[in-house]
């Protein structure tokens, strides 16, 4: 993108703005803390575009409306924090298993249960990958910068209509409550920038919403446009009807893994920052990334070359680069505000069980400092 | 001429699952023929139920349908109807589904006045998960999940939707057809939400047990407590304890619809007009 602007906004604010300038026409949400501002300004620009925003009468309630919105056809968005997400669990299963499109804020804050609503947390990264019970393939993205809330928000809508399901996008209390100057896309790149869900354009007579090439999402027409078919829960046909039917069954549960999988260069963004003559490798994501950014410098001053790899897309994660980079490097720190979420993945991913780890789950942020120190005891 | 209902049906999902005598069917063929009546395309009706034998209502007629999870029924069609405020939206929820884990977004959906119909299929019981206690159970039945007897007060649905705000209430009987066609006319006609408890029987979970085997003698049954509101109102509150009334027990056509106060909000935010006030409604508080 070339055309840009520079915006003085909060995490929270650029999300919303991202959703209206990205088309979002309704937003469905519930207060909480800390994502509760994304409402507040998003129910200020969506009816000024003509668009929706409600605050329904619970957490579950809201996500319903917004994938309701979505199954008529418009692109929606909920914003919420953990324990919100732990509410619409059930009701995001039915977006994945129906192939709604919606975009979903978790502005992180300190759990489990209402844990620290003001306080910092990355505590929901293996809730973003199985929110809801049941087989299916999450799509998260997670904002490391102000710009990001605004960027990866937009990218988000664009991802959720690719593949027709939910997309996370993971903000913290810290992203999502930082003022700041932010350097993103004019509206006007945004806007030509939007690839909407694709639509079936032929003879309602033949139109089979869900028989779709097994590497491919559901093709969901808008509905009262003449094409007439059902939405459920429940494992379904060709036209969404229920079906136990064996065959049809098991290849639904595949193509929900498969549409994902086998399309992860869409989807995969990852940023390195002074990585190519790095002997010590960190990884780190969100806000954290700030502070780990900030000690790579300052270590780099002292003579010790760190590194960091940042996962954007945080699911499904960067395989196999993480892969390559743990046969690269001989030390590896994950520096996460969880007890160890996404280290699992890079132990995973790397094949190894030697990394390091520094973790915090207080509510208090990392300070450069903090990750200097441990580095310096590697 | 005999009335025509395969144009509406999905034919190839003919049978339907719900049993042998089973008033569900009859409340499908009545909102058929209302719709029918009002002559709305069917490209332009969006059907949306939730979880229970009602659940599968919508998969069995040929509109935009919408199968949502247990109870949220109302809540999904508030974001359908929101993005498309000149369609018609109707619900179909049980009285499990609607009254107990979706009560919530019943009452909020009674509150806002939002232009949608609500059908409670209300047969006393949770019918496909055989024969737990419903919200709507009467005191002393047996069921599945209270051996001993139910001991749990009920709750009267309609009382509740008058209550709630709702600005059309009704109930009627799988036993008058007519008078229930009528009634979802009536309901999907009237502008704001409109609540419509459609007595259905359940002879399978409910009556096996409960001294009503045959789905006539549970027809009968819910004949014995229902009685037309005109009568009722004559009653006294000895006399209406045991029954619940039937047509229309509430319609309020001045109430404001939430649609159409939304669009009063985006007019705010486009510079069309100056800020919603308490000036803007007669009742506030």
């Amino acid at each position: 993108m070339s055309a840009t602007r520079e915006i003085i906004s909060s995490g929270n604010d650029l999300a919303a703005i991202a959703a209206v300038d990205a088309g979002c026409m309704f937003f469905g949400g519930y207060p909480i803390t800390p994502s509760s501002e994304v409402m507040h300004t998003i129910s200020d620009l969506l009816p000024k575009v003509g668009g929706t925003a409600i605050q329904m009468e619970d957490e579950i309630a809201g996500v319903a409306a917004a994938i309701g919105a979505g199954m008529a056809g418009v692109r929606t968005l909920t914003a919420t924090s953990g324990p919100g997400i732990s509410l619409k669990a059930e009701n995001l299963g039915l977006a994945q298993m129906a192939e709604v499109p919606l975009v979903v804020v978790n502005v992180m804050r300190g759990g489990p249960s209402t844990g620290l609503p003001t306080r910092v947390s990355q505590g929901d990264i293996a809730q973003a990958k199985n929110p809801s019970h049941g087989d299916y393939k999450s799509i998260t993205v997670c904002a490391g910068t102000l710009a990001e809330c605004y960027t990866e928000t937009v990218r988000a809508f664009n991802l959720a209509d690719r593949f027709m399901q939910p997309v996370f996008v993971l903000l913290d209390e810290t992203l999502g409550h930082m003022h700041g100057k932010a350097v993103i896309p004019t509206a006007e790149e945004v806007k030509a920038g939007i690839k909407p869900r694709k639509k079936f354009e032929g003879d309602p007579s033949e139109y089979r919403p869900y028989d779709v090439p097994q590497d491919q999402p559901a093709v969901l027409n808008p509905m009262f446009t003449g094409y007439r078919y059902h939405f459920t829960g429940l494992h379904h046909d060709a036209m969404g009807f229920p079906t136990e039917e064996i065959e049809t069954c098991r290849k639904l549960i595949d193509r929900l893994f498969r549409k994902v999988d086998e399309h992860r260069d869409e989807i995969e963004s990852n940023e390195e920052y002074m990585l190519d003559d790095a002997e010590i490798l960190l990884v780190g994501y969100g806000s954290a990334s700030l502070a780990i950014k900030e000690a790579v410098n300052v270590l780099r001053e002292q003579g010790i070359k760190a590194g960091l790899f940042r996962p954007i897309t945080i699911w499904p994660s960067p395989e196999e680069r993480l892969f390559e980079l743990g046969q690269k490097f001989d030390k590896v720190l994950v520096v996460e505000l969880n007890q160890g979420q996404y280290l699992e993945e890079v132990q995973r991913c790397m094949g190894r069980r030697d990394i390091e780890k520094l973790t915090k789950t207080n509510g208090r942020p990392f300070s450069p400092a903090d990750i200097i120190e441990k580095v310096k005891e590697l | 001429m005999a009335f025509n209902y395969d144009e509406y049906l999905r034919l190839e999902k003919m049978p339907t699952l719900w049993c042998w005598g089973c008033g569900d069917g009859v409340i499908l063929k009545a909102f058929i023929r209302a719709v029918d009546k009002l002559g709305w395309s069917k490209d332009d009706v969006c059907v949306v139920s939730g979880i229970g034998c009602s659940g599968r209502f919508s998969s069995y007629v040929d509109f935009n349908t919408v199968h949502t999870t247990h109870g949220r029924t109302v809540a999904f069609a508030t974001g359908i109807k929101l993005a498309n405020p000149d369609k018609h939206v109707i619900c179909v929820a049980g009285d499990g589904d609607g009254l107990a884990i979706g009560g919530n977004h019943t009452i909020h959906g009674c509150r806002r006045n939002i232009d949608m119909t609500l059908i409670i299929i209300q047969n006393f019981i949770y019918g496909l998960t055989n024969s737990q206690t419903s919200p709507t159970t009467p005191q002393g039945m047996w069921t599945v999940s209270q051996k001993a007897g139910n001991i749990d007060p009920t709750f009267d649905g309609c009382e509740l939707a008058i209550a709630a705000g709702a600005s059309f209430v009704g109930r009627e009987n799988v036993t008058a057809p007519k008078k229930l066609e009528k009634l979802l006319l009536q309901a999907m006609e009237h502008k704001g939400f409109s609540y419509v408890e459609a007595m259905s029987n359940c002879h399978i979970n409910l009556g096996r047990k409960n001294k009503m085997q045959s789905a006539m003698e549970n027809l009968d049954w819910i004949d014995s407590i229902t009685i037309p509101k005109k009568k009722y109102d004559q009653l006294s509150p000895e006399e209406q304890l045991n029954l619940l009334p039937t047509g229309i027990l509430k319609q309020d056509t001045e109430a404001a619809e939430y649609c159409d106060l939304y669009k009063e909000v985006q007019k705010v935010h486009q510079g069309l007009r100056g800020p919603i006030t308490q000036d803007d409604f007669k009742k506030k508080i």
